[in-house]
């Protein structure tokens, strides 16, 4: 093979890691240089540096280390027995293209993966020596999330762990026959076996020592995951149930789905077709009522002939329509975690409501200021002289707040 | 909005050092509020050399450079204050509620008290590009003397806009910090890295310190039309503002930036919308990689079919080899079939601790982690039971290491038991439970859970042969005595089965970790202390 350029290998070591979702800096360890005199900072937002015409944030340089890999994926561009152009970076240019990047303010800092070459623990070391480097020679306080391959060494992970503020094992596929079915090689224990041993290597090191009675640095910014969405015939109650559970037995920071989208040289065991993207957005939505809104995933589906979510409308209204009976709310009296359950109030919507209504009574004029659409909240609340008498059982109530349907492009 | 109008009528003007001037607008803000006089009569402008044509809104498109005039503004901008940088941390209303607006606590008497965040947040306000932005902040001022809640009451217009205000300069500040692009150039003194970038609002001062917070180990600079920040490493300094052609046309970094731009964009996902919500069209001029996005956007859709369309080829040359070579074992019924050659029975517990690990007997498999199985010597004399592995036990794959294994673990040490002696293991092997959020709640087996594992347990029995087994809770006495049985009646009895085998029926120690009062929980822990002595002294006879 000729020898690549950097600039060839950056080609197509970014292409190979652009199914990856996660780009997320945010909520790491606060730190800077004023005191190092080194390059990098984290303050906790993360910072989105630009946006590609896919509308996702690049806030990370994402890239493989190499895309060789012994795995057989078939939804992944780089198996085994893809044609894909394979590159591979050496440790010392990933670390000069991350400085690079960084000195001009182009990203946040590193989301480094790899395809898995000879072994895990092998393609592993390789991955903490990129961190290693720049934590200790480049002296960069930036962000880093390390993918964690999850048959390696524990020593490895724990180095990983003291060097990145992130460590990400995907989980792939929402259920074990999925995985079983797509990736042959992969085994749906050992990647539970590896977020279990992560959850307690982080809650380990957050622990002072006996000793010196301060905690140890371990990924600050805990583990995250991302499932595959449409490439198999799971359905919507099923993926959310499978996020339910990492979430609570691994504590997981985020859980990213990605929409299966079609890849060059793809397998035929795949459909090949458009990528459900918004499929992919209601799942996110239906997450964050799980995380944020006080809703348990059962509930979310509840009712729904089929497991799927309503792609018309988002899943909080979805579920105020088929549960009409706990409305109206009367926004000057319901507690927060009712009024939550309102569709078109957001958290912070909710958080002014209950802050203002202390010194005054709100109006529906008051509630429409506080948030962006009053005419989704309207059928939903009572307030100061407004009652929405018939309108919260109105039959048509759905067609009437469904978004009307855009003309949809040609392909 | 002008202002002009204003000027004729007014009758106190004050004028401020800078567009973001807050220390010389709450200076006379205090004054004037103190003296009564209401917003309308003052007219508020920003000395000359701040004048107007440097706002970002209003900024010539072509020849920037020409209107700036030569003075300086910038020397002047931070303010009276005597020590001139900004990384003097602010001026801050103090921790007391309310604050006083001078920040000085001998003169309370004589100072106006607002509530603590307003002075934080007017400070973000004031540097707002809308001229009417000191007045209005007076006006807020005047209002919350008589209206000390006024900032609680989001659903006020003032307050709206106030919000709205804020919003727009921190998006402006966090927009600054993702879209400045450093370029380098070489100078006599190493070398430096220079920006040049746009603001919507009067933000470059409050938001340098950021950048040396971040860009401490190297030289840099960051113009602005109004406004310009340089550091050397040590010390931040402000200087007037300049114009694009002051900062250098290209950098070499940039054609590998560009690179990644084009490549880590999946064009079968195109959503030029959302981009620009987030990335509006105003920064693009000043950002390398945006000249490429009107042509990804117009091969995106050919991209994307092609993807879509391609027939699966053929696999690559190498993946036979790599196959045979990592994965030898895949012809003989797949790698991933740990349940091959389970349940058939096993010489030694660690052989069926092996096949235990793929137990597809129930569906409790499909959310635990893994199969917890049993520990111990396997010439053990008494055998525990538990009910099922917790949340730790789940983790760890162990029996009995959660805040329940504890409290055995101290009872059993009491009681003189070694436990490294006796076998433990679950009636249940793997984790039931309900998520909630970050945590996990455990859930009871049922009845059909508890007799598809009772076959491991019969196993573990099989091989151990233990003189005694100890039923912890119920449904260690269902899986061991085939019925229910009311351990808390029953405690402290033995029961025998028909294969001969005796069973000591207690409680699961649990039960003594979810009494809440203290005397209660002492009397219970002490119940099962002496059960195990029991124990022990069932395995003496």
């Amino acid at each position: 093979m000729a020898t690549l350029s950097t600039r060839e290998k950056l080609a197509i070591l970014s292409d190979a890691a652009k199914y990856d979702a996660s780009c997320a800096s945010s909520g790491a360890e606060k730190r800077n240089s004023a005191k190092t005199g080194g390059i990098g900072s984290t303050e906790g937002m993360g910072i989105c540096h630009s946006y590609a015409p896919d509308g996702r944030c690049i806030s990370l340089l994402k890239i493989l280390l190499t895309n060789f890999c012994i795995y057989d994926c078939s939804y992944c561009i780089n198996r085994s027995s893809s044609n894909v152009r394979r590159a591979r970076f050496g440790v010392d240019e990933v670390v000069r293209l991350t400085m690079e990047f960084y000195r001009r303010n182009y990203i946040e800092g590193l989301f480094l993966s790899s395809g898995v070459i000879r072994s895990p623990d092998e393609t592993m070391g390789e991955l903490v020596e990129v961190a290693r480097r720049l934590r200790e020679e480049e002296n960069f306080a930036g962000y880093i999330h390390l993918k964690t391959i999850p048959e390696c060494s524990d020593d490895l992970v724990e180095k990983a762990g003291r060097y990145a503020d992130r460590l990400s094992i995907n989980i792939e596929m929402p259920t074990d026959e999925g995985l079983n079915a797509l990736a042959p090689e992969k085994r749906p224990d050992t990647i539970r076996l590896s977020m279990a041993s992560l959850r307690r290597k982080l809650e380990d090191f957050a622990e002072p020592t006996l000793k010196t009675k301060r905690t140890r640095r371990f990924a600050t910014g805990g583990q995250s995951t991302q499932m595959i969405v449409g490439a198999d015939a799971a359905s919507d109650d099923t993926i959310l149930a499978t996020s339910a559970r990492l979430y609570g037995s691994y504590r997981l920071k985020r859980v990213y789905y990605s929409a299966f989208s079609p890849i060059p040289d793809s397998s035929s065991a795949l459909p090949s077709k458009k990528p459900p993207l918004m499929r992919e957005h209601r799942l996110y939505q239906a997450d964050w009522l799980m995380r944020f809104y006080g809703f348990q995933q059962k509930e979310i589906l509840s009712g729904a002939p089929d497991g799927m979510l309503d792609l018309a409308v988002d899943p909080k209204l979805a579920w105020a329509l088929r549960n009409r009976a706990r409305f109206p709310l009367d926004v000057n009296r319901a507690p927060r975690e009712l009024l939550l359950r309102v569709p078109g109030l957001g958290t912070k919507a909710v958080d002014r409501i209950v802050q203002t209504r202390r010194h005054r009574r709100l109006r529906l004029e008051d509630v429409g200021r506080l948030t962006a659409s009053v005419a989704q909240v309207r059928p939903f609340i009572v307030a100061e002289g407004w009652s929405p008498g018939r309108l919260t059982d109105d039959a048509r109530l759905r067609e009437r707040l469904a978004p009307v349907p855009r003309q949809l492009a040609l392909l | 909005m002008n202002a002009a109008p204003q000027l004729a009528l007014a009758a106190h003007t004050i004028a401020l050092a800078g567009p973001a001037d807050f220390a010389g607008w709450r200076e006379a803000a205090r004054r004037l509020a103190m003296e009564g006089v209401e917003a309308a009569e003052i007219a508020w402008i920003v000395e000359a050399t701040a004048d107007r044509t440097r706002l970002p809104v209003t900024l010539p498109r072509k020849g920037e450079g020409n209107a700036v005039g030569g003075t300086s503004t910038i020397d002047a901008l931070p303010g009276r204050d005597s020590s001139p940088s900004p990384l003097r941390g602010g001026v801050r209303g103090g921790g007391k509620l309310p604050s006083s607006l001078d920040g000085r606590d001998g003169e309370r008497s004589r100072s106006l008290l607002v509530p603590r965040d307003f002075v934080e947040r007017a400070e973000a306000v004031i540097c707002h590009c809308d001229p009417q932005r000191f007045s209005f902040l007076y006006r807020m001022l005047l209002r919350l003397q008589n209206e000390p809640h006024l900032l609680r009451i989001a659903s006020d217009p003032d307050i709206r806009a106030f919000e709205a205000m804020e919003k727009a300069v921190k998006r402006d500040i966090h927009k600054m910090r993702a879209f400045v692009r450093f370029r380098r150039i070489g100078t006599d003194s190493g070398e430096r890295y220079v920006a040049w970038f746009e603001p919507s609002h009067f933000i470059v001062e409050r938001n340098a310190p950021f950048f040396v917070r971040r860009f401490t180990g190297m030289q840099w600079s960051i113009l602005t039309p109004y406004l310009s920040a340089h550091w050397d490493g040590a010390t931040l300094r402000l200087g007037p503002g300049g114009s694009r052609s002051d900062a250098p046309a290209d950098d070499g970094a940039e054609e590998l930036w560009r690179t990644y731009y084009q490549n880590i964009f999946n064009p079968a996902r195109l959503k030029p919308k959302a981009m620009q919500a987030e990335m509006p069209k105003k920064y693009w001029r000043n950002l390398p990689e945006a000249s490429l996005i009107p042509q990804l956007i117009a091969g995106a859709d050919e991209a994307a079919k092609e993807m879509v369309a391609r027939m699966p080829t053929t696999p690559a040359p190498h993946h036979a080899k790599v196959q045979s070579k990592h994965w030898p074992v895949r012809d003989g019924g797949g790698r991933n079939d740990a349940t091959d050659g389970a349940e058939q029975g096993a010489a030694t517990i660690a052989e069926l601790r092996v096949q235990a690990k793929g137990c597809h007997r129930c569906p409790l498999w499909r959310d635990a982690t893994q199969t917890v199985f049993g520990e111990g010597p396997e010439d053990a004399e008494v055998l525990f039971v538990g009910e099922q592995p917790g949340d730790q036990e789940d983790l760890a794959g162990k029996p009995f290491v959660g805040p329940a294994g504890k409290v055995f673990d101290a009872v059993l040490d009491e009681a003189e038991i070694d436990r490294q002696k006796t076998y433990v293991t679950n009636a249940v092997k793997h984790f039931k439970f309900e998520p909630r959020g970050k945590r996990r709640i455990h859930a009871k087996p049922n009845a059909g859970e508890v007799q598809a594992c009772r076959w491991w347990l019969d196993q573990e029995l099989g091989l151990i042969r233990p003189k005694l087994a100890v039923a912890l809770g119920a449904t260690a006495a269902l899986s061991l005595l085939g019925k229910a049985i009311p351990v808390t009646k029953m405690r402290g009895q033995v029961m025998e089965r028909e294969d001969g085998l005796r069973v000591f029926l207690t409680i699961h120690p649990s039960f003594i970790l979810r009494i809440r009062e203290p005397d209660e929980k002492e009397a219970e822990r002490a119940r099962f202390l002496d059960d195990m002595k029991t124990v022990k002294r069932l395995m003496a006879g």
